[in-house]
């Protein structure tokens, strides 16, 4: 299995992280749409590629593949880095 | 507003033995929320040094049983929640849980059709919520699932399958990746696009697809459906993984 292979394998998307997101957000988020601030494309956070192997959770434009959200737990804080999101539209 | 995502113990009524890898663990629910087909819970594990491990489980029943749900598991090797649900947990037991959780990946008889299901190994899991909620429903939807497993001891639900894929309008057909029985006459490869273009043809392009399996599953299934003109935004999926499963 070349490193390529096992990347992809360790690849989620934004379902698997719908618990946090709901918890971080208040709300169900996979649904919300996200609008990649590097690509402009827009998609559900359901769809993102999520990374959750890691100390937080990385969550990629399925188009262009650069971050658009990292999120963060401390025992005191949760820290979410949304810079690589032009805007989320989350239903009312 | 829907009440506050919280944590909840629930209480283990049966385990079930579905494949040699996978078990399906009935868990009744002291705050049991009626789901949506697909939709997942997290499980939470709490070891006793304060260190937790959580993952999330597809919901494999329909939301008409009411106070319970069936999260169905695959066993991952070096898993640390999915080796503890297989080897450790028994009826009786208590775990920690939260859910239904997910929106994206769901379907409903409200939804409509026809739909076309994809699903490799587990993640059949929540597409079988999908076709037992479309059976209780008495839903006449038009629906297909095309199920690919690595040999016919590894198809998780066969019998129910079987059962459910003659009643009215429900057709399923199967692959076996690594090895099939003698006189097999189901597909005998991974999915392509031509056994996608031979499953989904009598839908059209009007079906709305759901695909769950191994990421390069779903990303070959996906831009496959594209390819025979299914548009992008009726093709939902969900990836699992070695941590996600």
């Amino acid at each position: 299995m070349t490193e390529r292979d096992v990347v992809r394998d360790l690849t989620l998307d934004g379902n698997a992280v719908a618990g946090l997101l709901e918890e971080v957000f208040g709300g169900e988020m996979t649904t919300a749409d996200g609008r990649c601030a590097h690509c402009g494309s827009t998609n559900a956070l359901g769809a993102l590629l999520a990374y959750v192997r890691a100390p937080g959770v990385v969550l990629r434009c399925p188009a262009c593949t650069e971050v658009v959200a990292r999120i963060v737990q401390t025992p005191r804080e949760t820290l979410v880095d949304l810079r690589g999101a032009a805007h989320l539209a989350i239903r009312r | 507003m829907r009440r506050p995502l919280g944590w909840q113990i629930a209480t283990v009524k049966a385990i079930a033995q579905e494949t040699a890898h996978v078990k399906t663990v009935t868990l009744a629910l002291p705050d049991w929320t009626a789901h949506r087909p697909g939709q997942h819970y997290d499980v939470r594990l709490t070891a006793a040094d304060g260190y937790q491990a959580q993952r999330s489980y597809s919901i494999a029943s329909p939301p008409e049983r009411a106070g319970e749900v069936d999260l169905t598991v695959e066993r991952i090797p070096d898993g640390e929640v999915s080796t503890y649900v297989h080897d450790v947990l028994a009826a009786g037991d208590g775990v920690e849980v939260r859910g239904p959780i997910g929106g994206y990946f769901v379907w409903e008889a409200s939804t409509g059709g026809p739909l076309l299901l994809v699903a490799g190994g587990s993640g059949v899991v929540p597409l079988m919520a999908m076709l037992r909620h479309r059976a209780a429903a008495g839903a006449k939807i038009p629906a297909r699932l095309l199920y690919s497993s690595r040999t016919l001891e590894d198809v998780i639900f066969r019998q129910e399958l079987d059962s459910l894929a003659s009643r009215d309008g429900l057709a399923i057909f199967h692959t076996l990746t690594r090895g099939q029985p003698k006189g097999w006459t189901g597909y005998a490869r991974r999915i392509d696009q031509p056994m996608l273009a031979e499953v989904s043809r009598p839908l059209g392009t009007a079906a709305v697809a759901f695909i769950c399996g191994p990421t390069a599953l779903v990303e070959t299934a996906a831009n496959a459906l594209v390819q025979l003109g299914l548009p992008q935004e009726r093709i939902r999926t969900e990836r699992f993984g070695p941590t996600g499963t």
